[in-house]
């Protein structure tokens, strides 16, 4: 494929909302040369087994990224704190489903 | 059953058309998109045929002559842009056609009812190549105009009435050249001239005489079928 289409074409971030989901969830990515076509490309490539009924699309240029340097000081701090953890409660009697 | 045979053909072949596609499409995501279209074309032929007789025996066992799809399905694929004239020409008329057949109270209700949604889709993805090729860089410009236009003559064809469809094929007509109109001008497109009737008009894929590349493509889809006949997997 000389000359790919997909070489130019900007990468779009795929998210579908499932049909009980209530929050749209990153499903993929792919190559499309704007919005529409992105739309229209995610709902063949992700929904095609009736997987969602709703499609947002993101430039994956657009996206803010932690970066793997900055692992320890983003998220160790918290691997030792399990106080945040609401495990300290006795649950009261009565209380199901919790 | 003529018309049960007639739009069956129409979906069978455009189906296969289609499928000619995958592994030779621009980009991963139109290829997907073009086998997705095929496949929804594969299912309302599997419906049709199987009102008119066996299916697998109307698609692998018939000969050239006894197909009764009209003669732009059978077009081979061209260059992008001339399947995606192909696609707007035929889904804009399926979607009419079938949103006419799916009021109405005949055999075809139901089934059109389903598939006027999948082609609604099919039309909206011809429209919105139409308009990126037809209104894009000078080369897409000029491959989207050549592919309208090889294809025009085959386009009056599309409104010979179909025995056993109720459907007013005149005002069909008028509105799938108001919306053909409308999508090339906003892609920056004329609506090509030529004739699309009489002498010089090609068509006559509904009494089963079709274009030499259709031998061809029969000759293909065939021939597993011929070869092994009643094979399963």
């Amino acid at each position: 494929m000389s000359g790919s289409p997909s070489a130019e074409w900007p990468l779009w971030e795929v998210f579908v909302r499932s049909r009980r989901g209530l929050s749209h969830t990153h499903a993929g990515s792919l190559h499309a040369p704007d919005a529409e076509m992105a739309l229209r490309n995610a709902r063949d490539l992700y929904t095609r087994r009736s997987e969602g009924v709703s499609i947002w699309v993101v430039p994956s240029a657009e996206i803010t990224a932690s970066s793997p340097d900055e692992r320890d000081p983003f998220f160790e701090p918290s691997a030792d704190k399990p106080y945040r953890h609401p495990t300290f409660y006795a649950i009261p009697e009565g209380v199901r489903h919790l | 059953m003529t018309a049960a045979l007639a739009l069956g053909d129409d979906a069978l072949v455009l189906s296969h058309r289609l499928g000619e596609w995958a592994g030779h499409a621009p980009v991963l995501e139109e290829e997907v998109a073009l086998a997705n279209i095929a496949l929804d074309l594969l299912g309302q032929a599997r419906v049709l045929l199987s009102l008119a007789g066996d299916e697998d025996e109307l698609a692998y066992l018939r000969e050239e002559r006894a197909f009764r799809n009209v003669q732009l399905v059978e077009q081979p694929n061209g260059d992008f842009a001339q399947t995606i004239a192909r696609q707007l020409y035929f889904s804009t008329y399926q979607e009419l056609l079938y949103e006419r057949l799916a009021r109405g109270t005949g055999p075809f209700a139901p089934l059109a009812a389903k598939a006027v949604k999948e082609v609604a889709y099919h039309r909206d993805h011809a429209e919105h190549w139409t308009l990126r090729l037809g209104d894009g860089t000078d080369e897409s410009h000029e491959r989207m105009r050549r592919g309208l236009d090889a294809l025009w003559r085959f386009t009056g064809e599309l409104f010979e009435p179909v025995e056993g469809c109720e459907v007013e094929w005149h005002t069909l007509h008028d509105a799938w050249l108001t919306r053909i109109t409308s999508v090339l001008e906003r892609a920056t497109l004329a609506v090509p001239e030529g004739p699309r009737r009489g002498g010089w008009a090609a068509g006559a894929g509904r009494q089963g005489i079709h274009t030499e590349p259709f031998g061809r493509m029969l000759a293909e889809m065939q021939h597993l079928h011929r070869s092994h006949p009643g094979a399963t997997w």
